[in-house]
């Protein structure tokens, strides 16, 4: 492994990445840069230094009550990721410790669900929302984000399952470990770290649905999706305060986010690249 | 080991994901095939009934339904070749020793987690904007005249704000999988005198040929669907063009109440969906018999 690596060509390298990569980012920086100048500054060209001013962030409260609908995203994806793995916590475990021949077709026909695309079933859902009296509530939205994930869920969990060693499991049982004794000292010291990963990723998706979180909230359960699009209709130019809201409503994702970079390629690849 | 008692706990075990998800996925769908197949509109009751297949007659008659499915492809397939081909050329590049990795991945990455509304509309307003953006302000640095983006070329605005979004997707999976190659294969090409250009494409690309699959059929699930950057950027327009399928069977269904040929429009997306759904199954399907 011990390949010579020129100053040179590191050096090259490394001004190449930097560029790129703050080139990629440049537009969440702006929008982070544009949170902190006033109104008038955001639309006055080009300038990478703000004036420092916090104005925007407290009129965003002021105006539409901005941290309802944080408090809203953080209920439905926390909530719908709780209730999807306490779902699917139990099937997973199942398929991966007592496998049956038709334990593969399950996971590939609940991964066949994640694949159908939502419009083919919005009036549908929405008249069964509108009827049932979920338009516009907590719940509804939150046993929807459960269901739409809840197939990433199961085989994110079976990925990591799968990893524990099947012998331990015998060697306790051999020990006489009853089953409950089984899963509460061994498995699920083991199983933390999966599920942990798990449940990461699933809020930050859940976090960002904007599909479901538009169409079937109004103002109620209205998370942040759904606000930040209500600034698509522009009676004026209010770049400042539409960058301090996005800038509250993706910061804490990105931070979750740079944390579990690792899980989410195993997560979205459904386990094929590792 | 499988005893009758472990395999019927097993069962129960699974039933609560099994039937949530057996019926969400059936009934809605059916519900959908059902109403695709009549003239349903609750704001003008009189009229409806089994209409047969005048729904789906549509997608040839009326050019909007064509132009929908069109703007679909298009979408997909530009986005795909710019994740793609970026990705790689990225993965190759982050891939190289250099300083300060760590920061440059979480930049590279960060687009990913921005949420739809917010990436779509950040592009919109600061960044293409005929007269206020970024792009404006560099045009007219070089004495050009800036670009109505979402005015002349709607369908390209959107594209490169999804290719955005989704570049860093490509980028982490591709270079995931090229940090995978071993060293020492890499270091015997060299050996043998084997070029930059012969060991990409010799050693480099059949590695990560499995990786560029599973980027290719995941994102075109997702892309397949786009929808609120369409929402808050040009709603459509101008006209329908840039108008996708989902955002065609959403205004069909809940501004116009035109439940007929929205349905069909649905139908017509899950055969889509289905078509790629095929192929990503059996791609991820090889891999769990490993």
């Amino acid at each position: 492994m011990a390949r010579a690596v020129t100053t040179q060509h590191k050096t090259i390298a490394t001004a190449a990445a930097w560029i790129v990569a703050l080139l990629i980012f440049f537009p969440i920086l702006y929008t982070i840069i544009t949170s902190f100048k006033s109104e008038q500054e955001a639309i006055q060209g080009f300038a990478l230094i703000p004036s420092g001013t916090m104005e925007s962030y407290a009129e965003v409260q002021a105006q539409s009550g901005y941290f309802k609908f944080f408090l809203n995203s953080v209920i439905l994806s926390v909530g719908s990721t709780l209730l999807a793995i306490l779902i699917a916590v139990p099937a997973a475990w199942s398929m991966a410790f007592s496998p049956t021949k038709r334990t593969k077709d399950i996971l590939m026909w609940m991964l066949s669900t994640k694949m159908m695309p939502a419009v083919a079933v919005l009036f549908p859902i929405y008249l069964i929302f509108r009827d049932t009296g979920l338009l516009d509530s907590r719940v509804g939205l939150t046993v929807m984000l459960m269901l739409i994930n809840l197939p990433i869920v199961v085989w994110m969990l079976y990925t990591y399952f799968r990893e524990i060693p099947g012998e331990i499991l015998e060697a306790a049982r051999m020990d006489g470990a009853s089953l409950w004794n089984e899963i509460i000292y061994v498995l699920t010291p083991m199983a933390v770290p999966g599920i942990a990963s798990t449940m990461l990723l699933n809020i930050i998706l859940a976090w960002n649905e904007a599909f479901w979180t538009i169409r079937l909230t109004t103002t109620n359960a209205a998370p942040l999706t759904a606000f930040i699009s209500s600034f698509s209709s522009p009676q004026g130019l209010f770049w400042a305060k539409l960058s301090a809201a996005s800038t509250l409503a993706i910061a804490p994702i990105l931070i979750m986010g740079w944390f579990s970079q690792k899980q989410l390629v195993r997560g979205l690849t459904f386990g094929a690249v590792k | 080991m499988a005893t009758q008692q472990t395999r019927s706990l097993a069962r129960f075990m699974m039933a609560p994901s099994v039937i949530l998800l057996f019926v969400w996925m059936i009934v809605p769908l059916l519900f959908t095939l059902w109403f695709s197949f009549q003239q349903y509109n609750p704001l003008n009751p009189i009229r409806n009934g089994f209409v047969g297949f005048s729904n789906y007659a549509l997608f040839y008659s009326n050019p909007a339904f064509l132009s929908s499915i069109l703007n679909t492809l298009i979408i997909v397939v530009s986005v795909l070749v710019i994740t793609v081909v970026g990705g790689i050329l990225l993965a190759l590049l982050l891939d190289q020793p250099i300083w300060g990795q760590g920061i440059v991945r979480i930049l590279v990455i960060s687009p990913f987690f921005v949420m739809p509304p917010v990436a779509a509309l950040v592009w919109k307003n600061m960044i293409m904007h005929p007269q206020y953006g970024v792009f404006a302000d560099i045009a007219r640095f070089f004495g050009a005249e800036p670009i109505d983006w979402f005015g002349q070329h709607p369908l390209t605005a959107i594209i490169l704000i999804v290719a955005w979004q989704w570049l860093p997707f490509a980028t982490l999976i591709l270079l995931t999988s090229l940090q995978s190659l071993d060293g020492e294969q890499k270091e015997a090409a060299e050996m043998d005198g084997a070029g930059f250009i012969s060991r990409f494409i010799y050693l480099t690309l059949p590695h990560m040929s499995r990786a560029i699959t599973v980027v290719i059929l995941i994102q075109t699930i997702f892309l397949l669907s786009v929808y609120a950057e369409i929402l808050v950027t040009t709603n459509g327009g101008p006209g329908y063009a840039s108008t996708n399928l989902p955002f065609l069977v959403y205004q069909k269904a809940l501004l116009e109440f035109k439940i007929g040929q929205a349905s069909a429009g649905g139908v017509i997306a899950v055969i889509l969906a289905n078509i790629v759904a095929f192929f990503a199954m059996r791609a991820v399907g090889k891999n769990l018999d490993k």
